[in-house]
């Protein structure tokens, strides 16, 4: 009789601690619903993202603020629909706190009025349109705009003695971006564009396109492609001899992604791009941080990966900040106006538009070490996006 | 006279509805009351089967291969899309029979190239009609929004009573009740005479037209009701997530579908149906498992399918609902899939 | 151009003269271009129009074979320092043995099939070979290290000729004459098409069919195995090659029909030059042109350019 009370008392004890424990352990962990794609077309990015998210939580423990931080991964391969659907049931289903990734900007869109509606922080960590943070109140972005770059190569290209560009642009939102914002700026420095070629995302060759770029004589081409087809594309550049033919290849630092640069050969050599990142960035933190991206996952690490890198970072902070608070408008008023240094440089997100502000580096491809490398040589401090900025 | 009762009285006893029928149903609907919280993907699963329904119209009872069965869906897709965006037909369930009645229109322009020629032949002008629609979605991206998709889709309320929510409930609800009208009206029209001749032609042509059917035109009608089916699948796609992209159009869509029906079995309505259940179930349940690969055990699960034989592994899958059925009746086996000889 | 139209004596006439050449140089590179891209096409999808129009099987995975040699080759190439020319062989061979265990332990049991389960196994084929890769490479796209000789381009006339171009069209235009020799001249030319035509007649006649299928499926398989070597510098190779040609080799397959090798190999120029030339001359109509072409010569000759009349 006396057994079964002690035994029966033992039984109420744990189950009562598991219902004490239960709420408090729910309370403990952050969920982040990573969308990105991992299959099809765009799976470099998204792997590169990937990538640099587990490292960084490798480095600086998977916990913030007393709370574990837990990222459920989902693949949308780049395909608006999917993502849509994928997030609506991260945030329906697993109730995460932080939506982030979306590779690219129709899937950033697509996920916008879900960020709203849930109120919970949507994070951009490679889709580069101007717009995109206009959608949500709730949209943070880490990665970049091609307004940023495209107008400062604009304004580099005019005072470099470039007269007469030909332009090749990839033809959805981002290159069209990319193409409007260099025009702007080249064509007010007195510059001519001469050719205007625009490209289907999904293109298998470019050597026709190349070929009306010859025959039209420019002194430089103006090439955005999404990061993942530079390498194809200055193989043909180089085989058609536009090389040689003095043409030289300017724009955004896209095209010349640190993920394939250097299989690109030497026709790549003296490729001058404006961007945010580049794995020679001369910083002690950029040498520890590719060195370690470099030892995990034996690749060079892209401008994706530092985005995807920033981004997790900014998510930390914002916790760190709030006490482990996950209410979404207390985390994006702690995002706003954040600063912190990044192996790509000093970065900060812009407390009106929630969008990044980095620095931009002009580069120009040379060899360093019998490997080819984007070297800087010209910084434009504390870029804000001129999308925004005109307003 | 008698060869005519025969026929028909032949169609109404297959007409009859059996239980598992029934069964089949509610089952779906009680789904919809079981997991409040997978809407989406139900919806989503709902609107696959819809879209392979329609192939198995062409290709289980006219025995017409589409590679591009695309086409239609996007039509119907940006068509439900650009009708809410520009607010010219802004109550959804008017929208779809809009788009679906646009996609049948361009069914029946493209019918005429697709009933010429053997099955190749017609697989390859299929996918060639999807593939210059996606094209020209993409050149025409000041209307279709090219590769950015339709973006800021805002949708009222279905007759102006229930509104969309972010769950997915009033999305699943609506597809479900769609889906179940456009399934009684397939079925009723492939128990009809028509649904008939169109078998006959399917198993054989040349004795089809010696009897008397109008092979040509009986196609052409099939084709323009299998692309109105697909029309109302994309305008429920776009109208459930207020999204449309150039993906609509896209050979993997089309080809996904294939795949969908051949799993399902063609030539009995169902097959898409169930086909559509297992194959995102098992993309559900791999892409959680392994985001980046789940492609190698999807493309596994194909290949043992081939190789065990869809027969057997329809006959395995129905063994225990049959036995079930045997015990509790006395029966003999209840539940059989007729497989209809593909070609 | 507009500074030299000053100085001549006749304006009109020079500048329509200066327009006229740049037209023509122009109009060679483009064909140029669109003959390698197609004698490209065509080495690539030779061994899908045998499987399909001979044995009558149709394998979608057949990409998946080019992708393995293409990758064979930048394995060897980049990875293990072997030279360029010595690689390709290398990934022929590579992609047939691969094809010929997959035909005898596989394929064979589908051959009579339907058309529906063969489409399904081969593009799970396909899903794996995508999934597979990706594991084992990386998702980015790979480059092979090129010897010098084949860069750049050698002026021609003012003709600009891409080096690389001009050494796959010598390659592939030695090939497709060997094939046809093989196929019209030799013994195994006549078994071969004599065990498709009556495989009955055939095995009685003592020709081992099993056999000249298995031989004839990995020759194809091997082929696509070369093609993936040799396109990887223009198409671009990546996991999901398999799939992005998957359309491409069935064009050129139906578009040829597939009664003989020569119906595909004219296709292949004709969508190589078709592309190409679309490209350039109307980039925002480029993908048109392919697929209209295609409709329309299917509904003209639903059988192919060079199909037989009647249906099988």
């Amino acid at each position: 009789m006396r057994t079964k009370f002690s035994l029966l008392q033992a039984v109420a004890g744990v189950a009562l601690g598991v219902v004490a424990l239960a709420p408090a352990q729910a309370q403990e962990s952050v969920k982040i619903g990573l969308i990105l794609p991992m299959t099809g077309g765009q799976a470099s990015t998204g792997k590169q993202i990937d990538n640099a998210i587990k490292l960084y939580m490798q480095q600086n423990g998977d916990s913030v603020a007393g709370r574990k931080i837990e990222v459920i991964l989902k693949d949308d391969a780049a395909v608006p629909d999917n993502t849509k659907r994928l997030a609506q049931e991260l945030i329906v289903n697993d109730k995460v706190n932080f939506i982030a990734g979306f590779g690219v900007t129709p899937a950033a869109l697509a996920a916008a009025p879900l960020a709203t509606e849930a109120k919970i922080p949507e994070i951009v960590m490679a889709a580069g349109t101007s717009i995109i943070t206009e959608r949500s109140p709730y949209i943070v972005r880490t990665s970049f705009t091609l307004a940023q770059s495209s107008t400062i190569i604009g304004d580099w290209a005019v005072k470099n003695g470039i007269k007469k560009v030909a332009t090749l642009t990839s033809d959805y939102a981002p290159g069209n971006d990319a193409l409007k914002f260099f025009k702007e700026h080249f064509a007010a420095g007195g510059g001519e564009i001469v050719e205007e070629v625009k490209v289907p995302l999904a293109n298998p060759d470019f050597a026709p396109f190349l070929q009306r770029m010859k025959d039209s004589k420019p002194d430089a081409m103006f090439v955005f492609v999404p990061a993942g087809q530079g390498g194809n594309f200055m193989k043909q550049y180089a085989e058609r001899g536009l090389d040689k033919a003095g043409i030289k290849v300017i724009g955004p630092g896209d095209v010349m992604d640190d993920d394939v640069l250097n299989g690109m050969g030497d026709a790549a050599l003296g490729t001058v791009t404006a961007h945010l990142y580049s794995a020679a960035h001369p910083s002690q933190m950029n040498k520890d941080f590719v060195a370690a991206y470099k030892k995990a996952f034996s690749n060079r690490p892209g401008f994706m990966a530092v985005s995807g890198y920033d981004g997790i970072h900014l998510i930390y902070q914002a916790l760190k900040k709030t006490g482990g608070k996950t209410d979404g408008d207390a985390l994006i008023e702690a995002m706003k106006g954040m600063k912190w240094e990044s192996p790509r440089g000093p970065i900060s997100i812009d407390p009106e538009t929630r969008d990044i502000v980095q620095n931009i580096y002009i580069r120009k491809v040379e060899k360093v070490d019998g490997e080819l490398y984007n070297v800087e040589f010209q910084t434009f401090e504390a870029v804000k996006d001129a999308g925004k900025t005109k307003k | 006279m008698s060869a005519v009762s025969d026929v028909s009285s032949h169609a109404r006893r297959h007409a009859r509805w059996r239980g598992s029928e029934i069964a089949f149903w509610i089952l779906v609907l009680a789904c919809g009351f079981l997991f409040p919280s997978r809407y989406l993907i139900m919806t989503e699963v709902l609107r696959l089967g819809l879209f392979a329904l329609s192939l198995d119209l062409i290709l289980g009872y006219a025995g017409i291969v589409s590679l591009g069965h695309a086409a239609f869906f996007g039509v119907g897709a940006y068509c439900a899309g650009l009708l809410a965006l520009h607010g010219i037909v802004t109550e959804p369930v008017a929208a779809l029979l809009v788009a679906g009645l646009v996609a049948a229109a361009v069914g029946f322009l493209t019918s005429f190239l697709v009933i010429r020629g053997a099955d190749l032949t017609r697989l390859m002008v299929t996918l060639g009609i999807a593939l210059l629609l996606e094209a020209l979605a993409e050149r025409f991206s000041d209307v279709t929004g090219g590769s950015d998709g339709l973006q800021g889709i805002e949708m009222q309320p279905i007759l102006g009573l229930f509104a969309f929510d972010m769950f997915g409930k009033a999305g699943f609800f609506y597809s479900l009740v769609v889906l179940f009208v456009l399934f009684l009206l397939a079925r009723r029209i492939v128990h009809s005479p028509f649904g008939l001749s169109l078998r006959a032609i399917r198993n054989n042509p040349l004795r089809a037209s010696a009897i008397g059917i109008p092979i040509n035109r009986r196609l052409i009608a099939v084709y323009t009701l299998s692309a109105f089916y697909a029309g109302i699948a994309g305008a429920l796609s776009t109208q459930t997530m207020a999204l449309a992209s150039l993906d609509v159009f896209s050979f993997e869509r089309s080809a996904d579908l294939m795949l969908v029906l051949v799993i399902g079995g063609t030539g009995y309505l169902y097959g898409g149906l169930i086909g559509a259940l297992v194959f995102k179930m098992l993309q559900e349940f791999f892409s959680s498992l392994t985001p980046q690969y789940w492609q190698f055990w999807i493309g596994l699960v194909l290949v043992v399918i081939v190789l065990i034989g869809r027969q057997r592994l329809h006959r395995w899958a129905l063994w225990i609902p049959n036995l079930i059925i045997r015990q509790l009746s006395g029966r003999k086996a209840v539940i059989a899939i007729p497989e209809g000889e593909a070609p | 151009m507009r500074g030299e139209v000053g100085s001549r004596s006749d304006p009109g006439e020079g500048l329509l003269l200066k327009v006229g050449e740049a037209y023509m140089t122009t109009l060679f590179t483009i064909l140029f271009d669109g003959v390698a891209y197609g004698m490209l096409l065509f080495v690539l999808a030779c061994g899908l129009a045998v499987t399909l129009g001979l044995m009558n099987f149709v394998n979608l995975a057949h990409g998946a074979f080019a992708m393995t040699g293409g990758y064979v080759c930048a394995v060897l190439v980049n990875q293990s320092g072997w030279p360029f020319f010595a690689a390709l062989p290398l990934a022929f061979v590579s992609s047939a043995l691969i094809g010929v265990v997959l035909e005898r332990s596989l394929y064979r049991h589908l051959y009579h099939r339907s058309h529906l389960d063969q489409v399904l196994f081969s593009v799970g084929l396909v899903f794996m070979s995508v999934a597979a890769v990706d594991y084992i490479m990386g998702s980015s796209r790979i480059f092979i290290k090129l010897p010098a000789a084949l860069e750049g381009q050698i002026d021609f006339f003012g003709v600009g000729i891409g080096r690389y171009r001009l050494m796959i069209i010598v390659i592939c235009g030695l090939l497709t004459a060997g094939l046809q020799l093989v196929l019209a001249r030799t013994r195994f030319g006549s078994r071969l098409r004599a065990a498709v035509d009556d495989p009955r007649a055939a095995s009685g006649l003592g020709i081992n069919v099993p056999q000249v299928f298995a031989f004839t499926f990995a020759f194809g398989c091997g082929l696509a195995g070369l093609g993936g070597a040799l396109s990887a510098e223009i198409l671009g190779l990546d996991p999901y090659f398999p799939l992005k040609f998957m359309i491409y080799f069935l064009i050129v397959v139906t578009v040829g029909g597939s009664s003989s090798i020569t119906g595909p190999f004219l296709a292949s120029l004709l969508l190589g030059i078709g592309d190409v030339a679309g490209k350039y001359y109307v980039p925002k109509m480029g993908p048109f042109v392919i697929y209209t072409i295609m409709i329309v010569i299917l509904i003209w000759r639903p059988n192919g350019l060079f199909g037989r009349t009647a249906a099988r």
